[in-house]
């Protein structure tokens, strides 16, 4: 059983979006978080200070952890957006803007 | 447009109180920051994904039909505006009444602005994480963050799962998961036995919520996962990701009990330590919020600051069917008051007497399910509480010893934990913990982000017409 599965989900069908230049699968509907989850990634930031790894923390849009480049717009909420066909999405290193 | 009453929040209270206003008459415009409603606890699968048996993520699955239809009809009768995809920043009073400002869009950067006779703040809750070594490591998430992704867009964590923490929360979340096909490795739950125990007779006083607990748990082992009560995660280990956590038992006074420690490999953590109320709208307003337990209402569900109702989890962590009656009893105060009447409580006296015996219910469970009483000795000083500044636990236990903060205002000054994205809202137990200072519940202006040029200007357009 998948959760796919388990809610008996006949999706729309998937489009194709690239993070850090690699092709991801995305189905109408996900986030931006759980198109990277479903393919494995789990950080996609940074921190500012210690250039530590981030990825999804809270889930419902509250910690702001998730930040994600999203095509060249930087600090968007990867469990809040939609992925969208063709989406550049980009590892935030930092505060997302070039120094 | 104006509008009689805006509802912040669709979840359960704001379901249950657009409904109740709507059918005495009031016009509503519903707004929510969702894509959908049904809040945290009916979030439904995104349109796109199809899902023909949704009801398999959800209990009460009749309720949500229930209120689905209800918001369905009077959204067709033009008595309800539901706004998606909106986010209030700010609930401002003017001369005239109330303006609620959202923003909406793709972007986020939309302005929009509600004007509105009465405002009922439905904020709901978040959940509350305590810090500990390694829990800013990629794969360490809330539990109920991976309850939302699973609910919302059907994806679930690869590989084993840990659920840890405590709170009533955590069952669902792991049956879920384990429903859903994830290999759910263990359960720890820092409370135990003993402390349902000590509370049975108030327990068995909601009898439904025994069965339900009692449900979760008999799922729980026909899918094979071992619950660890009266347990606590230590540690989570991995240099880049979560690779383990460290588990120990707790001995009565709440400290890890020496040489029960063991590692469980895993690849993800849903982590959780009850939840707490979204109170920034009502602060900003100026209601009265007592401590970090919620705003404060009266039996109609108001706040002190008039037009301004509040209802559901933003009044205090009580769960849906408390939020449910709350709603309710406020959307047909607003009602009466908005037609110029005191409402006669005796027309909802039955879920009046429900909403005080689950609100007894669930102070009940707030003395079931608590934190081990001191987790923060287990914070060493390397740990980061404040994970959006990345201050160290070190730097607020200096902040505290040696330069003499004594209040959580002071610690935030010294040391910036607290003032960064998230505005204090995820790390404030958590410092407040470490430094030994009473929790103070987070402040902010607005409520989230917003861009500057939204504040430099008057909203472009007003009301729902223009979004």
């Amino acid at each position: 059983m998948n959760p796919l599965e388990l809610a008996g989900a006949r999706p729309e069908p998937a489009f194709t979006v690239t993070f850090d230049d690699r092709e991801l699968q995305a189905l109408p509907g996900w986030t931006v978080a759980a198109a990277l989850w479903a393919a494995g990634i789990t950080s996609w930031r940074t921190t500012r200070r210690d250039g530590r790894p981030r990825g999804i923390f809270c889930g419902i849009g509250v910690c702001f952890d998730c930040l994600v480049t999203v095509n060249d717009r930087p600090n968007q909420r990867a469990c809040l957006v939609a992925v969208r066909p063709g989406d550049v999405i980009r590892t935030q290193e930092g505060t997302g803007h070039a120094d | 447009m104006p509008t009689d009453l805006a509802v912040i929040g669709a979840g359960p209270a704001g379901l249950a109180a657009s409904i109740a206003a709507a059918a005495r008459g009031v016009r509503v415009t519903l707004v929510d920051a969702a894509p959908s409603a049904g809040g945290q606890f009916y979030r439904q699968p995104a349109t796109g994904l199809g899902a023909r048996r949704a009801q398999a993520l959800h209990h009460q699955w009749r309720t949500w039909t229930r209120l689905r239809e209800g918001l369905d009809r009077h959204i067709a009768a033009g008595r309800v505006t539901h706004l998606t995809d909106h986010h209030v920043w700010n609930v401002e009073r003017t001369s005239t009444g109330l303006t609620v400002h959202a923003l909406s869009g793709p972007e986020q950067e939309t302005p929009v602005a509600v004007r509105a006779d009465a405002v009922l703040l439905a904020t709901g809750g978040y959940e509350r994480v305590l810090p500990f070594p390694g829990w800013t490591l990629p794969g360490v998430l809330t539990a109920g963050g991976a309850q939302a992704m699973l609910k919302g867009t059907l994806v679930v964590p690869g590989g084993r799962v840990v659920v840890a923490g405590t709170g009533p929360l955590l069952l669902p979340v792991a049956t879920g998961l384990a429903a859903a096909g994830v290999a759910v490795a263990a359960l720890v739950e820092s409370a135990g036995p003993e402390d349902f125990a000590r509370h049975a007779g108030a327990l068995a006083a909601q009898p439904g919520k025994a069965v339900e607990g009692a449900l979760y748990t008999a799922r729980l082992l026909r899918h094979r996962v071992r619950i660890l009560p009266r347990h606590t995660v230590l540690e989570a280990h991995g240099d880049d990701r979560l690779e383990a956590v460290t588990v120990a038992a707790l001995d009565p006074a709440g400290r890890p009990r020496p040489g029960t420690a063991r590692r469980i490999p895993c690849d993800t953590l849903a982590v959780g330590h009850g939840m707490l109320p979204h109170t920034e709208l009502a602060d900003t307003l100026g209601c009265r919020i007592d401590g970090v337990a919620g705003v404060a209402v009266d039996d109609e569900q108001r706040t002190d600051v008039p037009g301004v109702w509040a209802a559901g989890e933003a009044t205090g962590i009580g769960g849906a069917a408390l939020a449910l009656a709350e709603g309710h009893i406020a959307g047909r105060s607003i009602a009466a008051r908005l037609s110029g009447t005191a409402p006669d409580p005796r027309q909802w006296e039955r879920v009046a007497r429900s909403r005080a015996a689950l609100r007894r219910f669930s102070t009940t469970l707030d003395g079931v399910y608590a934190p081990p009483a001191h987790w923060a000795d287990q914070v060493d000083d390397a740990t980061v509480v404040c994970r959006c500044e990345e201050v160290r636990a070190g730097t607020v236990r200096e902040a505290v010893g040696r330069l003499g903060a004594g209040d959580l205002r002071t610690v935030k000054l010294l040391t910036r934990a607290g003032m960064g994205w998230c505005q204090g809202r995820i790390c404030t137990p958590g410092v407040a913990g470490v430094a030994g200072c009473a929790p103070t519940a987070a402040r902010s202006p607005f409520a989230r982000p917003v861009p500057l040029d939204v504040l430099a200007r008057e909203p472009l357009q007003e009301g729902p017409d223009a979004c």
